[in-house]
């Protein structure tokens, strides 16, 4: 179970654009008629994409009457799950894994590179509101740790340098593509054998 | 003469059945069917439900999800005959488990597989509908297999009359949302109806009230994208590979200090030390650097090395040695690692995992992390080492789902194998002698002298 802060700041208003509207019309189809409920965690994930990526309270109740639940129920979903930001992240939002097999392959290192670059503690945004990163659980990319999310994209085989890079790039607002750092094949052995493996972060 | 039994027990390339995981060949459609995926599919299912049960019972396939329970067994609990209630299969991708990243690599570049999969086994449970519950951060594999179902779809490879078998078949996918906990199957499914994910009380097992109150089916991913290569070469060949009860390929995910990481398909039972030196390059500075390896996923009890040495990878030896295969997520740890920091770091995970129903695990989660982590700086005493070993024993089998047993487990291994380095980091007198504030101290009002 997470510690989740609701904002202060909220909207008074939410409602889904025409063309989410139509999206939540076809997610809809995918469950019983008489089994809507099953629709509210895709409904969330539908908010926070509309909401530059944190659902409001105004969202909640909207998606509360939407599949006539009662409100506390879907409140209850959106504060059990990790991935519903309840306050805002910023449009780019660095999930860094430190769990222990990317622990072992010098995730404090990332960890590191993210203070000072982006805010000395998780979960606040930069001056510009535009970034905030977070220290996350186990992202199943064990193989390429060390390795961090930053919104839907997974970079993997990391080390300090490549780090820098990539967030000093994220802060100019341009992305770099996601995958592994250290150029190898998705989860494919390497060949060259690295020597006590001075090699990575 | 260690060393040529070593050579033989390697997997030949035409025994791997993931061909395509590391994507040297293509994920798509028209690449899979090169690979002999959707070959025979109509022959296959056209023999009946019964012909593909024996066939898998042949195999023993053991699920790949951790529990190793007969996947055959499992599906043979399924009413034989679907009453007013609809059938579900539901197919678990929620993978969480720390050291395991193998089903990410079979929705990416193996998609056909699982796909095919779900059409047999969904006619073989009687299911119309499946669900596959990817966890929420696997949103490009989400996507990559959404496409792979498209393709299929175009192909009337799924909908109605799928694969031209008279069986209407559709597959839809939910995401999860960043919980570990769902990846037991009953918070699975409570997930899928829209709940919080906390597990039910079993029984009733999912295969006669599961989701919706409906019979239902769950599977790893991997178990049900093994089935179409099993029935399609037999289940005899399938048993021929690994050892009686623990055969088959499998797929190793080895991380940690090894010098060149990676996912691996091999034989069921092969030596883990051939394992780590074969294929990942061996231990980070020298097989004798080897400090301890958790051979299946966290939740499993970490071995020390001189297990390492001579342990075959299979359920059965594992158990033998008090602990399990579980995912095969191999954590290889070597000794410039603090152990006692590495197991505090898991047991936050599980702390921060708990999904709070049962009391014994909600809060022995915590207190299993607090007193590591007290532990890792040298705060703690002896006795407080003893504590630790009780509060596992008082998770362990109090709790409704095995979570409870998975947040245990680990510490438990921890202390019978490194006790002796937790021991050197406890150098502290018992608290209350020393006169010092802190308030999670249950002994405190001791300290005060009017109380004592």
């Amino acid at each position: 179970m997470s510690l989740k802060k609701v904002n202060p700041e909220q909207p008074k208003n939410f409602e889904f654009s025409s063309n989410y509207k139509k999206i939540a019309e076809e997610i809809l189809k995918k469950y019983p008629n008489e089994n809507k409920k099953s629709a509210v965690m895709p409904f969330l994930y539908l908010a926070q994409k509309q909401n530059s990526n944190w659902i409001p309270l105004a969202a909640i109740k909207y998606i509360s009457k939407y599949l006539s639940m009662p409100y506390i129920n879907v409140y209850e979903v959106a504060t059990f799950y990790s991935m519903f930001n309840l306050s805002p992240v910023g449009k780019y939002f660095l999930q860094v894994c430190t769990t222990t097999p990317c622990l072992i392959r010098g995730a404090d290192k990332i960890v590191k590179v993210c203070k000072q670059k982006i805010s000395e503690k998780e979960n606040h945004l930069t001056k510009n509101g535009e970034c905030s990163w977070a220290e996350v659980e186990c992202l199943g990319a064990c193989v390429n740790a060390p390795m961090m999310q930053i919104n839907e994209d997974y970079y993997e085989d990391l080390d300090e340098k490549s780090t820098v890079k990539i967030i000093d790039s994220i802060l100019n607002n341009k992305i770099l593509k996601p995958g592994s750092y250290r150029g190898r094949k998705n989860t494919s052995p390497e060949n060259e054998k690295k020597i006590n493996g001075n090699d990575y972060a | 003469m260690k060393r040529k039994l070593m050579v033989m027990t390697m997997l030949k390339e035409e025994n791997k059945i993931f061909k395509n995981l590391y994507n040297h060949y293509g994920w798509e459609i028209e690449k899979a069917i090169e690979r002999d995926d959707w070959k025979n599919t109509k022959d296959l299912i056209s023999k009946g439900k019964e012909w593909i049960i024996n066939e898998v019972k042949t195999s023993e396939l053991r699920g790949r999800g951790g529990a190793g329970f007969s996947t055959a067994m499992k599906w043979s609990f399924i009413p034989k005959k679907s009453g007013s209630r609809p059938h579900y299969l539901v197919i678990n991708a929620d993978e969480s488990e720390p050291g395991t990243c193998k089903d990410r690599d079979i929705l990416r570049f193996e998609p056909q597989k699982l796909i095919e999969g779900c059409l047999i086994a969904g006619y073989t449970v009687g299911a119309h509908i499946c669900y596959i519950y990817i966890r929420g951060e696997y949103s490009f594999e989400g996507k990559r297999l959404q496409d792979a179902i498209n393709q299929a779809y175009k192909k009337n490879f799924l909908g109605k009359n799928a694969c031209g078998t008279n069986w209407d078949f559709d597959i839809h996918i939910h995401y999860g949302a960043g919980a570990y906990i769902c990846g037991e199957e009953t918070a699975l499914l409570e997930s899928i109806e829209g709940n919080k994910g906390q597990p039910r009380l079993k029984p009733p097992f999912p295969a006669l009230v599961g989701l919706y109150g409906c019979p239902t089916i769950v599977n790893n991913v991997e178990t049900i994208a093994v089935v179409p290569t099993i029935l399609r070469r037999g289940g005899k060949w399938f048993a021929s590979i690994g050892r009686p009860k623990n055969t088959g390929t499998k797929i190793f995910c080895i991380s940690g200090n090894v010098n060149s990481p990676c996912n691996i398909e091999e034989e069921m039972g092969i030596p883990l030390k051939e394992l780590i030196n074969k294929h990942a390059g061996g231990v980070v500075g020298g097989w004798d650097n080897l400090q301890a390896v958790i051979p299946g996923g966290s939740s499993m009890p970490l071995l020390p090395k001189k297990i390492c040495e001579t342990i075959n990878m299979d359920f059965d030896s594992l158990i033998e040695n008090k602990s399990g295969l579980g995912t095969a997520g191999i954590v290889v740890i070597n000794k410039d690692q603090d152990i006692v920091s590495c197991m505090a770091r898991i047991a936050r995970f599980y702390k921060h995992e708990s999904c709070g129903q049962c009391t014994p695990c909600r809060e022995g989660s915590g207190w299993m992390w607090r007193i590591l982590n007290r532990a890792n700086n040298g705060e703690t005493t002896l006795s407080d080492i003893d504590l630790l070993e009780d509060v596992t024993k008082q998770i362990e089998g109090h709790t409704i789902c095995a979570f409870g047993e998975g947040s245990a487990w680990p510490v438990q291994g921890l202390l019978r194998h490194f006790r002796k380095e937790i021991d050197k980091k406890c150098s502290n007198d018992p608290l209350v002698k020393k006169k010092k504030d802190i308030p999670y101290l249950v002994d405190q009002h001791l300290l005060e002298k009017k109380n004592a």
